[in-house]
């Protein structure tokens, strides 16, 4: 057999699973070589790859609630004062005019979430002209979506409150039917998922005050709005539920 | 990483930064692998009031007394938990998995260093939560480690069902966030920090085992939460998920029309992969092992991951083989029994193609070898009895019995277990930078394997002749005593295996502090961590990232200078 030479490197078979390895400029890759220059286009694809996976158990939580649910619902149980097996899963009147106007503010907060990652991201791509010494970019006054979307994010948690306690004036507590257990345990455990993320803003808002470079604020902002929007969108998931399989 | 770049150049001082709140993987997965270790002492120390239990019932314990009968359902729910949990799923994924993963792809640190840590802090929350169960009025709870419901759902079920259930819950499910934490670093880290060249299929079966037990865990823990919640909420908030019209000591409970199989349906939605994310690490290491000791490639790389893809995939299929008892529709039965079979195919891929690596092996038979090839055997033996217990006919008569506890404990605990030992000698030198004793490791190897077999072998004997398990003694039952010596036969087995395991601690910590030197490589590997100095420094490979060029397991090349061609060797390939 002839010698063959194997220096011929399959490039489609470099660095993570088949992408092109990186232009030498700055060493590249995550080996600390890069005379401290901070890679911010890879830390934002790992960040954005970690919500991803995050996202995944949330989905399998609320899936298994689901199931739960329908499971439970149609449950028959045994009723002695007839013999027979009966339906128990119970009614709930729903305060669905305050859950509309709550979902609205949700959906709202949605759009500002949407204009603070969209700002950051033009004033991050715009850093390394501002940095040139004697570029002057004009004083671009920032719109505070973020500041917003915290107030309209604690807005849809006090809606949410009120709702449980006009659910409570109703006479439906948390044990009294399957349904309202339900009612109780889906909307809290959206709440308590959308409070982690309004943690996250305020990490974000708190960045910014701390003088994090505008790139590093980036990821911060751009993970929140993915994880904000997936929110809104579990919300709609549960009202749907909620409201239309009972 | 800004941050990693800035967190690898200077390695952190300071005892609390750098042993306690430590960023580094390494540390890290030291800290799972000590905290497992305790764990394993509980859970096994449990196991053993059991055994003297079951066979002298009146025996006086010294410090304890006697057990009494709600006693031994609290060490047997405890022992459970603490194996399955803080053992079984912490020191091979946790430990181990922590401090290689990184190293063997070619990365300085996991992907979210904080969230690492916090993982770990998480798990030692948990575990003090679950050991506080101990401490409570009333004790640890009496459910078994599947707590079904009604008994795990009603505060007045038993002494330890009331603060200790509840202590019990709340571990669990800090424990499944802790874990998802865990989860989501593993896949994150495995997909996006591999070195240049190393591609998926170049990738060392250990990553590939803990890249899918990640996933089960990332899919599995999630369901857990929710049952667990519901739970809770059944508990005290006197909702009706789990818990039907039910009467305690004559008196009628608030509940209505719940229903105990749905606890049943999610945790063994959870349950199953379990045993998955048990065992599958100790697939990847029994491979790794296995190996590079008989100096030979692994056999059918791509159809050992095929397989423990495949096994991953029908783990979420196949929940409902553990209820065959709850009166389930024959034909939902029919299903799960034949998906349950099905992973008897990647199952025994898995075992041909470890057979087929020793074959004509020339085999060096050091301690982690030995472990791996008991882990094959162990494998085996406790896998067989699967497509057994698989038949819903059989299952029905064999379900309440010991022959389960037979199987299950040979092969998702003892096995797991082997998988771990196989790891500790097999690492141990990179991590503490000195060798194990190997006359000790044998000497151990050869006592635990036949102590287990000889524990846990009678068993599958006494559940087809009819001995029911969770029974705290079998003194007062008639044709259960005729089965009485042979559980006296297995406790003193179950005291010779564990005085064995001393051996192996004093090992551990002799060798950690007087063992001889270990050299960058002494088992002569082919994996990056065996290419960096012992133990590794703060970024694992002394500022510069490996570029691979071979596949993991290039053993015995022919024409080769060594014996071996390490993963970071240069392209070239010799003249032939």
């Amino acid at each position: 057999m002839a010698t063959y030479s194997t220096t011929h490197v399959d490039t489609t078979q470099l660095g993570r699973g088949g992408r092109t390895p990186d232009p030498p400029v700055l060493g590249g890759g995550d080996d600390g070589s890069n005379g401290g220059v901070p890679n911010y286009g890879q830390r934002l694809r790992r960040a954005r790859l970690g919500l991803v996976v995050l996202i995944a158990p949330i989905v399998m939580l609320f899936v298994s609630l689901t199931s739960a649910y329908i499971v439970r619902q149609g449950l028959p149980t045994f009723d002695s004062t007839t013999n027979t097996y009966v339906r128990d899963w119970g009614e709930v009147n729903l305060p669905w005019i305050l859950l509309a106007i709550n979902t609205a503010v949700l959906l709202v907060s949605s759009l500002t979430m949407e204009g603070a990652r969209r700002g950051i991201t033009r004033q991050a791509a715009l850093a390394p002209v501002r940095s040139i010494p004697g570029v002057s970019l004009g004083d671009e006054k920032a719109f505070p979506w973020l500041g917003i979307t915290v107030v309209l994010g604690l807005g849809f948690l006090l809606g949410q409150w009120l709702a449980w306690k006009e659910l409570a004036n109703r006479g439906f507590f948390i044990a009294t039917n399957p349904n309202s257990s339900f009612v109780y345990l889906l909307t809290g455990t959206h709440a308590i998922h959308l409070a982690g993320g309004i943690i996250a803003l305020l990490w974000a808002a708190a960045a910014s005050l701390r003088r994090t470079p505008v790139e590093s604020r980036r990821i911060v902002i751009d993970i929140a709005a993915w994880y904000w929007h997936f929110m809104a969108l579990l919300w709609l998931y549960v009202f749907a539920l909620l409201e239309f399989a009972r | 990483m800004a941050t990693a770049a800035t967190l690898h150049a200077h390695a952190p001082q300071g005892f609390i930064r750098k042993y306690i709140f430590s960023l580094d993987h390494k540390v890290i997965g030291i800290q799972y692998f000590f905290l497992a270790l305790t764990a394993v002492f509980v859970g096994m120390f449990l196991s053993l009031l059991m055994r003297i239990h079951m066979v002298w019932p009146t025996a006086a314990i010294p410090l304890i007394g006697e057990i009494k009968p709600e006693t031994y359902l609290s060490l047997l729910t405890m022992h459970g938990t603490i194996m399955v949990f803080f053992v079984l799923t912490t020191a091979p994924q946790g430990g181990f998995g922590n401090y290689f993963l990184p190293i063997q792809i070619g990365a300085p640190d996991m992907a979210f260093p904080v969230l690492n840590m916090l993982s770990f802090w998480t798990t030692f929350v948990a575990f003090m939560v679950m050991l506080a169960a101990f401490f409570v009025t009333g004790g640890a709870p009496l459910h078994g480690w599947t707590g079904y419901p009604p008994m795990s759902a009603v505060q007045s079920a038993g002494p330890g069902e009331g603060l200790g259930a509840d202590l019990w819950i709340t571990s669990i499910a800090i424990f499944c966030i802790a874990s998802l934490m865990g989860a989501l670093n593993f896949i994150t880290t495995t997909l996006d920090l591999r070195a240049k060249g190393m591609t998926l299929m170049r990738m060392p079966l250990t990553v590939w085992s803990w890249f899918i037990t990640a996933i089960l865990g990332l899919l599995a823990f999630g369901v857990l939460l929710s049952a667990g919640i519901l739970l809770l909420m059944d508990r005290n908030l006197g909702t009706s998920f789990y818990v039907p019209l039910i009467v305690v000591n004559g008196q009628v409970l608030g509940h209505k029309g719940g229903s105990p199989l749905l606890w049943q349906h999610l945790f063994w939605f959870f349950g199953h992969p379990e045993v998955y994310i048990a065992i599958l690490p100790g697939m990847g290491v029994a491979s790794q092992v296995l190996s590079t000791f008989s100096r030979k490639p692994i056999f059918g790389y791509r159809a050992m991951v095929y397989a423990m893809l495949s096994i991953g995939f029908f783990g979420f299929m196949v929940w409902g083989h553990h209820m065959f008892m709850s009166g389930m529709s024959p034909y939902s039965a029919f299903a799960f029994s034949i998906l349950t079979m099905c992973i008897g195919v990647p199952s025994a891929i898995k075992t041909f193609n470890w057979l087929g690596t020793m074959w004509k092996g020339r085999i060096r038979f050091h301690t982690p070898m030995l472990y791996a090839i008991g882990f094959v055997s162990l494998f085996v033996s406790g896998g067989l009895s699967g497509p057994f217990l698989a038949q819903p006919v059989l299952d029905i008569q064999l379900h309440d019995t010991y022959f389960v506890v037979g199987h299950f404990h040979l092969i998702m605990g003892v096995a797991a277990i082997f998988g771990i030992f196989a790891a500790t000698y097999y690492w141990f030198p990179k991590m503490f930078g000195r060798m194990m004793n190997e006359t000790w490791g044998r000497i151990h190897f050869f006592i635990t394997l036949a102590g287990t077999y000889a524990i846990f072998m009678p068993m599958h004997y006494l559940g087809m002749a009819g001995q029911t398990r969770r029974y705290s003694q079998f003194t007062e039952v008639a044709y259960q005593t005729k089965l009485l010596p042979l559980q006296t036969f297995m406790t003193y087995a179950a005291i010779i295996t564990i005085a064995a395991q001393f051996i192996f601690v004093i090992n551990l910590f002799w060798s950690m502090f007087k063992g001889p030197k270990a050299s960058d490589n002494p088992w002569e590997c082919t994996t990056l961590e065996w290419t960096t100095t012992t133990p590794p420094p703060h970024d694992n490979f002394g500022g510069h990232t490996p570029v691979v060029n071979h596949g993991p397991y290039e053993y015995g090349v022919p024409g080769a200078a060594r014996d071996y061609v390490m993963q970071n060797d240069p392209a070239t390939a010799p003249a032939h």
